[in-house]
């Protein structure tokens, strides 16, 4: 049946090729742990993708409750979490995960570091990683003041002080960022938007660049 | 083990093994986050709780608009809500109807309309009920205005929510 509706699609728009150029290609026998199980170093980065992808996916459900106003944004997230199937569960994929994604980052940059994967010619490759693990970390960044609780709270309030302390434009930026003199509703939608949908924007542009780079120029070879 | 004279190949196998698998841990996955968007139509309904609308005395023979404001658990907000319930007094009895058209939902109005004082009116597409709220054939509503169960009690009317009639 299903081969039925394939062969059916295939016949019509020819898309046996399309498939096959992103999913038939070789994985050289260096980078294959059934060959040599310390390969699994390999793996971090398609790990790194895959809780993003669980990133993405858990964002978006959460979404479905959760308000980016101070005055409702910690009675949702709790009535999410406390009230809700799952809720914990998904709200824990998200939270954890957060976590996750930037241990497997790392992990992933390391091998890319240890196997000289970053020399010629995948230079390029390096640096729109390098932007990868920026949007990253913003994401959490801007994540963790979503919760609206006191943690949130203070850990933003670093954060801003941070930027505060950056020569000449300190000041204007923190304004900027914080969208006012205070950490209040501004900042919250703000950083929401920024979160949910800025910066997975611009995050899933950077990994199809980056994607694309690696089909172009192969894995690197065997050390 | 050589690659021939097997029912499942050592390719199908694999095959086999690897959708088993992997569909199990996307399920796993995926599972939480479904049951999580469908809450809401899988939570029992709000119980009817009763609310007052007015004084017993307030009534009359011809309906009159009483506003029922009543408090609803939203998520993780209590809101409160406005209503407009028509009652009247036939004979002993309490009628309460709810003015939301049985057609599509639009706002009704006794004697709204001019020529027929004593129906209930609808001005998106000409709809009317009788005094009791049966819908008048032959105008687009297809069944009679919803009516509230009521409950009087030291001389005050309490309703629950409406329910169709019939
Ligand atoms: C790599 C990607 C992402 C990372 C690292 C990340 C990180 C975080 C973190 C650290 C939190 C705070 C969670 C907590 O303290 O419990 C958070 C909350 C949240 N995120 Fe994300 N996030 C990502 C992607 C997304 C996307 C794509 C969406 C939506 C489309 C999203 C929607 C939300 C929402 C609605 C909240 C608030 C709910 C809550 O706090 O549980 N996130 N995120
Ligand atoms: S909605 Fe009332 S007549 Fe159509």
């Amino acid at each position: 049946m299903l081969q039925r509706i394939y062969d059916w699609i295939d016949d019509r728009i020819d898309i046996t090729p399309i498939w096959r150029d992103i999913a038939d290609h070789e994985v050289p026998e260096h980078v294959n742990p059934g060959h040599h199980f310390s390969a699994f170093v390999y793996c971090f980065g398609g790990l790194t993708f895959f809780t993003v992808v669980i990133q993405i996916l858990s964002g978006m459900f959460l979404t479905m409750y959760y308000v980016p106003d101070i005055v409702n944004a910690h009675a949702s997230v709790e009535y999410l979490q406390s009230e809700v199937a799952f809720g914990m569960i998904v709200r824990g994929m998200h939270h954890w995960g957060a976590s996750v994604v930037i241990v497997m980052m790392f992990l992933h940059t390391l091998r890319v570091f240890f196997t000289g994967s970053y020399k010629k010619p995948r230079e390029i490759n390096w640096v729109v990683g390098v932007l990868i693990f920026f949007v990253i970390l913003a994401l959490g960044l801007t994540g963790y003041l979503l919760p609206w609780d006191m943690k949130a709270y203070f850990a933003t309030q670093v954060t801003l002080e941070i930027v505060a302390s950056v020569p000449v434009v300190g000041d204007t930026l923190e304004t900027l960022i914080a969208g006012g003199e205070v950490i209040g509703a501004q900042t919250l939608t703000r950083f929401f938007a920024i979160h949910v949908f800025f910066l997975p924007g611009a995050l899933l542009g950077l990994i199809a660049v980056h994607f694309i780079m690696i089909r172009r120029q192969g894995i690197s070879g065997p050390l | 083990m050589s690659e021939k004279n097997h029912n499942v190949s050592r390719r199908q196998f694999l095959t086999y093994t690897l959708m088993g698998v992997g569909g199990f841990m996307g399920a796993a996955m995926v599972m939480p986050m479904v049951r999580f968007a469908v809450d809401p139509i899988l939570q029992a309904d709000a119980a009817g709780d009763m609310n007052e609308l007015t004084a017993l005395s307030d009534l009359t023979e011809e309906p009159q608009a009483f506003s029922l404001t009543y408090e609803v658990e939203d998520g993780w907000v209590t809101q409160t809500m406005e209503d407009t319930v028509w009652a009247y007094l036939s004979g002993d009895e309490v009628v309460a109807l709810s003015p939301t058209c049985t057609h599509l939902g639009c706002t009704v109005n006794f004697g709204g309309d001019e020529n027929n004082p004593d129906q209930f009116f609808c001005p998106c597409h000409f709809g009317r009920f009788e005094i009791d709220g049966t819908n008048v054939p032959g105008t687009p509503p297809t069944e009679p205005l919803h009516r509230y169960d009521t409950e009087i009690r030291d001389g005050v009317i309490y309703v629950g929510r409406p329910q169709p009639q019939q």
